[in-house]
């Protein structure tokens, strides 16, 4: 484990046993992964990627079949690592009959924190999160915002080094997220750790910064999101006007998107050769481009890209 | 402290749980009914009371232990609130103890509340209470305790349902544990002749905690038999929460 490395993963592989034959299925295959101190590290795949299964073994819910893992220097399931951690499942769910202020303080008597220290911060927290005015209402009558939030609180008990966020965005709405992403932001700037896992790509990008892309149990790229983010080969936005449609279809050669929209047709062209056979081509039609810009990929292109490369890998394995 | 943390809030949760006022209630309506059978059996009103009281607490109680105890550990999984409690710093155990020991005072408060009504009954028909009524209460509790780590054990690993059938055969296996063994002895088939001893031995003796008949006819009953009946039921509720904990540490909770 090098310095700094708050998260080692070596060959952690996880077989469910499925149905009444007992067939083997793969959740993890072999995964290796570290994460560095105090950074925001995005744990991205789609569904059924193992990705929650991999966070249920990190906190101690699930034991792998082989590999290991260390967190924080020391073995999963150790009680001192426990106290240091803090976990948000997904779509947490919580004792329904207590309200906020007493499932907080629930939490911080596991923590074994006595009666002067629960009420200070169980009021803390859920100031932090804005929900001191529901601190009195029970939790069956919050809304899925306000769960997410209290999730957040509860994970927050012990004031942790390391975080993990099981798909923290989900189910929120524009405002929900981006009070969650502040406080992604925030709790970075204290000097956390925080650990990942999301499907929403928009948001991991504004955050994250470093991601792994899980793909069937295996991590196909991790990398600084620029690292990822930096194309092959270069890629232009255009907006070419007065093409018709013979020419557009010799453009489609060119580029890895085209949409038209009246007598403009919107581009994305791949490569500098690209750019320019297209730019002859357009004035050679006596056409022109009205706009012109060179841009990077969006996490979402890299993913779907990673994606259909494992798809086509696993066709041309059949 | 966490285990006492977790035990509270298992206790919070049955006594808020509307079930668990509805048994109480019932419980409290057969208790009064009691007395108005008491009245119709001319002479023997006491012996009435004392024998439908102390039924019905073994009974509510027993219903409690069986319809709380058996979802016990199977709905924490099944609505994944364990997931925020295993992730804390805690050994599994804490969580098997604190549950069981939770829902324990639950059941306590219950028999004391029916007790306290059993006693009023007996006080205002113009009977004497007695020491036996109290042990016998006593002995009726720790057999809830009994039946309860049954619930706690089957829940750890089965359905709600087939854990409170599995109870239910337990409860019902282990009132009959002296007749089984009894009949496995006389029986001339080697096997069941050999299995009924561990049969007996795995199984609970149920009947150690009954002395009901003896309570309500004024029969005497040995101070060393209650003291070694509740030891016996202090140590196999031990045993059965060390096996749930051993199943429960093990468990993937997915």
């Amino acid at each position: 484990m090098a310095v700094g490395d708050v998260i080692e993963i070596e060959k952690l592989t996880k077989v469910y046993r499925s149905g009444v034959r007992r067939r083997s299925v793969y959740a993890l295959r072999g995964l290796d992964l570290t994460v560095e101190e105090n950074e925001v590290f995005g744990f991205l795949g789609p569904n059924g990627a193992g990705k929650t299964t991999t966070l249920k073994i990190l906190v101690g819910l699930l034991f792998p079949t082989s590999g290991k893992a260390r967190i924080l220097g020391k073995p999963l399931n150790h009680i001192a690592t426990k106290a240091l951690i803090g976990f948000l499942p997904e779509n947490p769910y919580f004792y329904e009959y207590l309200t906020g202020a007493e499932l907080l303080d629930f939490y911080c008597r596991l923590f074994g924190m006595p009666k002067s220290q629960r009420k200070t911060r169980t009021e803390e927290l859920l100031r932090r999160v804005g929900l001191i005015e529901a601190a009195d209402l029970q939790v069956r009558k919050y809304s899925h915002g306000m769960r997410q939030r209290l999730g957040i609180a509860q994970a927050l008990v012990n004031d942790p080094k390391l975080l993990f966020l099981d798909e923290p965005m989900t189910g929120l709405d524009p405002v929900g997220r981006r009070q969650i992403r502040d406080m992604i932001g925030e709790l970075r700037a204290e000097g956390k750790t925080i650990f990942f896992s999301s499907h929403i790509l928009s948001d991991a990008e504004l955050v994250c910064d470093r991601v792994g892309i899980l793909i069937d149990g295996k991590l196909r790229n991790i990398g600084r999101l620029d690292e990822i983010l930096q194309p092959q080969k270069a890629l232009y936005d255009a907006v070419a006007v007065n093409v018709d449609g013979q020419v557009a279809k010799r453009l489609s050669k060119f580029c890895r998107q085209m949409v038209r929209r009246a007598n403009r047709l919107y581009l994305l062209i791949v490569d500098d050769d690209g750019l320019k056979e297209a730019q002859r081509l357009v004035v050679g039609a006596g056409g022109y481009f009205e706009s012109l810009a060179r841009t990077r990929m969006t996490l979402e292109d890299r993913f779907i890209e990673f994606i259909g490369a494992s798809a086509n890998g696993r066709r041309g394995r059949k | 402290m966490r285990t006492w943390a977790l035990c509270l809030n298992t206790f919070r949760e049955t006594v808020r749980d509307k079930v668990f006022i509805i048994l109480v209630v019932f419980a409290l309506i057969m208790i009064i009914a009691s007395r108005i059978l008491g009245f119709l059996s001319v002479g023997q009103e006491i012996k009435i009371v004392k024998d439908l009281g102390l039924a019905s607490i073994s009974g509510f109680s027993l219903l409690v232990a069986i319809f709380v105890g058996t979802t016990l550990v199977h709905k924490e999984v099944d609505k994944r609130t364990v997931y925020t409690i295993v992730s804390k710093p805690i050994r599994r155990y804490h969580f098997i103890v604190g549950k069981y020991a939770g829902l324990l005072l639950t059941i306590l408060l219950n028999v004391a509340v029916m007790s306290i009504c059993f006693y009023l009954s007996i006080k205002l028909m113009g009977g004497a209470w007695s020491l036996d009524l109290g042990m016998a209460i006593l002995l009726i509790y720790v057999e809830v305790m009994v039946v309860t780590g049954l619930a706690l054990l089957f829940s750890t690993f089965a359905s709600p349902t087939l854990s409170a059938i599995f109870t239910f055969l337990g409860y019902v296996l282990g009132h009959l544990s002296d007749d089984l063994r009894f009949f496995g002895e006389q029986s001339k088939n080697v096997i069941v002749n050999f299995l009924s001893v561990p049969i007996y031995y795995i199984l609970p003796n149920l009947e150690r905690f009954n002395v009901k008949n003896q309570v309500v006819h004024n029969i005497p009953v040995p101070a060393k038999f209650y003291a070694f009946s509740i030891i016996y039921g202090v140590i196999y509720c031990a045993l059965l929460v060390v096996v749930s904990s051993f199943i429960f540490e093990r468990k993937n909770l997915k």
